[in-house]
This record gives structure tokens, C-alpha cells and sequence, in this order.
């Protein structure tokens, strides 16, 4: 009978590809826009991702996410590194400095200054020169994105000359020398990234009492990142998170404080009634049509359950091919306009999983409508003509 | 005509009635009936006078208020819903008045449909179904959607499905209502000939008075009631 139940799905074109369009609209939008709010929430903490050999990030305790800067005195670097438990700590600086174009006009670039001696947070991969060309005079290393356009020179013809190694900036005045090019995730607001030394990037930043923007720690082997952290804070009454628990803090300062989730969370509940108002509707409609179909099969000694198991592997059916649909479109959105644009695009499993469980939910509330109906039936309505 | 003297449907004293208070309607009002098996009985009677209700109540499809209905000596009311379901589903054809065939299904499929619901696996669904139509004449016809048949090769469709998984009672339902004369001629015939074959016995409701002559006995049914049955000769 699952046969009958496909032919007739299938059979009823119209019908079989509105639904189908209706779960393949409603699968799209809820991944598309699940997947843009987390590329967008990723991009949030992108930087201390990439920083990755740190397991403690130490800051001034009014820190409220990670591009927001309340610089420390550089003495409480020394503080965290007396603490027991420390492996190495090493100072970072993070702050927006401009950057005189070509053209005269600025453009804001977030600036990280590394540890000299050191290193540590600089870039994982490099595309051009290397990491240890930072020791250079005038040294900075750009990130790819803002190398290729918001940092690229204008040619002749207007085209963009992107800005390779041996270019020259002006940052905030002071002559920089591009050495590297590196690959970073892309920041939130999308400015272009510009490592340099610490000493050198506090020589780029004005003149302030204060420009220890984060201390970067590592624990030492048999203490865990969570009691390393714990014990920063009370020794040296800054803020100490590990890696995990500051991306958090991050996220969910933009989670609370921009209006990025309710828009995100509207658009997805719009894609879920639009599939359920689409798919639901539509699924039920063929429903009524083929009650009568119904009827004459329960007549015919076909069970409830019989009924039921049709009505069922036809919402699965139709479920199944509208959730592969709707996020391979979504994929192919994500994986096209994700690499010419600026789109912040992520599709993790559990997007996949919670756009399955809301495809679900709508074939379920279509079936259920449908099967009450036919649960209900009178077979005896096949002798009414 | 040979009549068999074997009984294969029994009914005595059946009431039914629906709705309640004002609304209530009694359908039948003590029905007693016999078909016996091998005859095609034809009920016959106005419209409302309870023939839908008695074959609904034959084929098991509602369940009687009172009385007794013995369906090859068994009573389908005192069955559990699920046994009944099969039982119907083993023992009983049916032939609707608008014949409710599948539209999406081939001719084949939907003669097939019976023996799906019974579990046969498709392939011999099929097989006996494309048997079933070469027995109703359009053998040929096997692959065509019911779109593409006409409305007598529809009934005949509707026919075959009645008959592919040899059941042993078949209710029609008017079905001569949606044809012409001619080809309504033509579905009756091939009826008795094919369905009748095999000794079973059929119970077809009917207005139309042009196919009395096809049937062993006729029970006239007025206000719920079996008020005389007769042969077809002496309605001449």
C-alpha cells in the first residue's frame, strides 16, 4: 500500500510539487537564515579563535566582549605571569587605528600587536612571506580580505590593485611595510586585519597611559584552563576566561545587546509558517481530494493503521525530499554568494538537525490534520455518489 | 436462472437509525432478508427508503442498532473493528456508483488495490489484476489511467476490482447510474456472467429499472422496510 500511497502523491503533480516547493521554501529560508546568524554570531569571537595557542585570556573585568577595549597597565602582565599555574603569558594589543588610502580617504583597520619576542595570537595560516617577518622595520602582515579590497590601491583604469607584500600604509601617520599576507576570519564590522609587534602597534595607537588590551595565557601541563582562570582572578582581580568562555561572553553580549537574533529569529519563524501555511495546506488539501480514495480503501478492508502508514511515508516522503532541497539550495547559496561576498555564512550539523526537526514538526502538523481526517472517515461515504 | 439454496446473507429484524432527539432518523426498521448464495438480489426503492443503509450494513461498513446479520454465517456487529476490516477486505467486492477508482493509478494498479490491502506482493498484484482485466474485456487497457478510459471501460475497471480477490459476496452500488443505457446493458451482463461464475452472490442497489431483468429476485425497500420481493418476470 506504500506503493498506492507514492503513486498517489506523485500522481497529483500540482499538488505533489506544491508541497514539495512549500518545504523546500520553508527548509531554505529557516537554514539560509540559521546560517547567516551564525556565520554573523562566529565572526563576533572569529579573533580569538584564530587565536588559538592561548588557553586563558586575562582583562580588565568591565570587558564586556572581545572588541571591547578597556586597556590594562602593562604591569599586569608581570601579575599574571607570577601566578603558579602560568606556563607563559603574553601581552596583546587590539584596537582600531586608520589607515591613509591612496586615495586620501581612511580606512579603519583592527590592529593586533603581537608579542614580540614571541608571536603568539599572530595568524595560523600565511599566504605570503611568513609570521617571523614581523620583526622587520615598519613590519605588519594583512589579512587576505581587506589585502584584496578594502586596502586595495585603485589602478588607472579604476580596477583594484590588491596590496601584496612591499606595499606601504599609513597607519595612524607612521609609515607600516606590508611583509605577509595572511588568512583570518573575517571580522564582524569586516575591516581589514593588520598584525604587527606589540611595541610597534602601541607606537601606531595614540598616545594613551594604558594600551595592554588582553594578556594571553597558557597553563601549564595538569592545571586546566577553567582553574588557571579561576586563579588569575583572584590573585590579580582581572577578568580571566578560558578560550571557550570569552567566545561565549562574546556572543552573547550581541545576542543581548543588538537586535541581530530577534530579526534573524523573525525571518526564521517566517520560513517556518511560510512552509507550514505552503506544505500544510497544500498536504491537506490532497488529503480532502482523496478522501473519498480513502474511503473506498477502508471499504475495501484496508485498516486505519493501512490509512495511516500512507498518510505518513506521504509526509515523510515529501518531507524528506523538501529538507534535501531546501538546505542543498540553501549549501549552494551559502558555498556561492559566501565566496564572492561578504556574506557570513555557517552551516553546522546542528543547523541541518534543527532545520530537519522544524521540516518535521510542519509535516507532522500537515499529516496530523490529514490523518484526523481520515482516522475519522465513514467509509460508508463511498455509497453517496 | 438456477438459484442456489445455500444462504449467504442473513438479516432479521435489523434497525438502524442516526442522529438523535428531532433529529433522528430511522433508516431501517426491522429488516429480515435473505441472499442466497450464486443470486444477484437487486434492491430497488425511492430514494431514502434505507437501500445505502442496509448494504452499508451488509458489507459491514456500519454497524445495525438491532437485529442480526449473518455474513456467511458470520456476524460482522459482534466482531472486533480490526477483524471485521479484514474480513471485509477477504470476503467482500465492491462496485461503487462513481467508481471511485484512483486517478493516478493505472487500470492494472487499481485493480491491484484489493489484493495489496490483502498483502500480496505488488509484482502478483499486478499479475492477477492484468488477468482480472482480460476476464472484464480490456485486457488491453492495463496501463491506461482511468482519465483515459471510458465511462463503461471505468466500470468495467471498477468490475474487475470487485472480483480480483475472488470474494464471495460483491455490493454494487448503482452501477449503471453513471452509464447509458447500452453500455449499462453491457456492464450487467458481463456482471452476472463473470462475477456470478463462481457461485457468489451480489447484491446490487439500484433505480434502474432497465436492469431488473438481470437479477434472480428483487427486494423492493420503502421507509426502511423490505415490503414485497418479487422475480423479475413479474415486474413485466
Amino acid at each position: 500500500m506504500i506503493y498506492v500511497a507514492l503513486k498517489m502523491l506523485m500522481g497529483d503533480r500540482g499538488k505533489y510539487f506544491g508541497i514539495l516547493f512549500g518545504l523546500t521554501i520553508a527548509s531554505f529560508l529557516i537554514t539560509q537564515q540559521m546560517s547567516i546568524f551564525v556565520g554573523l554570531m562566529t565572526r563576533t569571537y572569529g579573533f580569538i579563535t584564530d587565536s588559538g595557542l592561548a588557553d586563558v585570556w586575562a582583562m580588565d573585568p568591565k570587558v564586556q566582549f572581545i572588541d571591547d577595549i578597556k586597556p590594562l597597565q602593562d604591569t599586569q602582565l608581570l601579575r599574571v605571569r607570577g601566578v603558579e599555574g602560568v606556563d607563559w603569558a603574553v601581552p596583546l594589543y587590539k584596537g582600531i587605528l586608520k589607515a591613509r588610502l591612496d586615495n586620501g580617504n581612511f580606512q579603519a583597520c583592527n590592529v593586533v600587536g603581537l608579542d614580540d619576542s614571541t608571536l603568539i595570537g599572530g595568524p595560523a595560516t600565511m599566504l605570503e612571506g611568513r609570521l617571523e617577518d614581523l620583526r622587520r622595520a615598519d613590519a605588519i602582515i594583512l589579512d587576505e580580505n581587506g589585502a584584496n579590497g578594502k586596502l586595495a590601491r585603485r589602478g588607472p583604469d579604476g580596477k583594484p590593485i590588491p596590496a601584496r607584500v612591499g606595499s606601504t600604509l599609513e597607519l595612524n601617520d607612521h609609515r607600516a611595510v606590508v611583509v605577509g599576507i595572511c588568512k583570518v576570519s573575517r571580522t564582524f564590522q569586516s575591516q581589514p586585519v593588520v598584525y604587527t609587534t606589540y611595541s610597534r602597534a602601541t607606537s601606531f595607537a595614540p598616545m594613551e597611559r594604558k594600551l595592554l588590551s588582553f594578556i594571553q595565557v597558557k597553563a601549564k601541563p595538569g592545571i586546566t584552563p577553567r582553574q588557571l582562570a579561576d586563579r588569575i582572578a583572584r590573585t590579580t582581580s582581572l577578568a580571566a576566561y578560558t578560550k571557550a568562555e570569552f567566545e561565549d561572553i562574546t556572543i552573547n553580549y550581541f545576542m543581548k545587546y543588538t537586535g541581530i537574533p530577534v530579526n534573524f529569529g523573525i525571518a526564521v519563524l517566517l520560513g517556518f509558517l511560510v512552509g507550514t501555511a505552503i506544505a500544510g495546506m497544500t498536504f491537506y488539501n490532497f488529503t480532502l481530494e482523496n478522501l473519498r480514495y480513502f474511503a473506498a480503501l477502508k471499504a475495501m478492508g484496508a485498516t486505519n493503521t493501512t490509512l495511516l502508514s500512507m498518510v505518513v511515508v506521504q509526509a515523510l516522503l515529501v518531507g524528506g525530499i523538501g529538507f534535501g532541497l531546501g538546505t542543498g539550495l540553501a549549501a549552494g547559496f551559502g558555498s556561492y554568494f559566501g565566496t564572492r561576498t561578504e556574506l557570513a555564512f555557517r552551516l553546522p550539523w546542528q543547523i541541518l538537525t534543527g532545520t530537519a526537526c522544524a521540516i518535521a514538526v510542519i509535516c507532522t502538523f500537515a499529516s496530523l490534520l490529514s490523518l484526523w481526517k481520515v482516522v475519522r472517515l465513514e467509509p460508508a461515504v463511498v455509497f453517496k455518489g | 436462472m438456477p438459484i442456489a439454496t445455500e444462504s449467504a446473507v442473513v438479516l432479521q429484524g435489523v434497525t438502524k437509525t442516526y442522529g438523535s432527539g428531532d433529529a433522528k432518523v430511522t433508516a431501517l426498521r426491522g429488516v429480515d432478508l435473505e441472499v442466497r448464495a450464486g443470486e444477484l438480489l437487486m434492491l430497488v426503492g425511492p430514494s431514502g427508503c434505507g437501500k445505502t443503509t442496509l448494504i452499508s450494513v451488509v458489507a459491514g461498513i456500519l454497524d445495525q442498532d438491532d437485529g442480526e446479520c449473518l455474513v456467511f454465517g458470520e456476524d460482522l456487529n459482534g466482531m472486533r473493528d480490526r477483524d471485521r476490516v479484514r474480513y471485509r477486505g477477504r470476503n467482500i467486492g465492491f462496485v461503487f456508483q462513481s467508481f471511485n477508482l484512483i486517478p493516478t493509478l493505472t487500470a492494472a494498479e487499481n485493480v491491484a488495490v484489493p489484493l495489496l490491502i490483502l498483502g500480496s506482493p505488488r509484482r502478483e498484484a499486478i499479475r492477477t489484476a492484468s488477468e482480472a482485466l482480460d476476464r472484464v474485456g480490456i485486457g488491453d487497457r492495463g496501463h491506461s489511467l482511468p482519465s483515459e478510459l471510458s465511462g463503461g471501460q471505468q466500470q468495467r475497471v471498477a468490475i474487475a476490482r470487485s472480483l480480483v480477490h475472488r470474494p464471495r459476496l460483491i455490493v454494487c452500488d448503482e452501477p449503471t447510474s453513471a452509464l447509458d443505457h447500452q453500455t449499462g446493458h453491457k456492464v450487467l451482463e458481463l456482471l452476472r456472467e463473470v462475477a456470478l461464475a463462481d457461485g457468489r452472490s451480489m447484491i446490487i442497489v439500484t433505480h434502474d429499472a432497465r436492469i431488473f431483468s438481470f437479477a434472480d429476485r428483487i427486494a423492493k425497500m420503502d421507509d426502511g422496510r423490505i415490503v414485497e420481493i418479487v422475480s423479475p418476470s413479474s415486474l413485466k
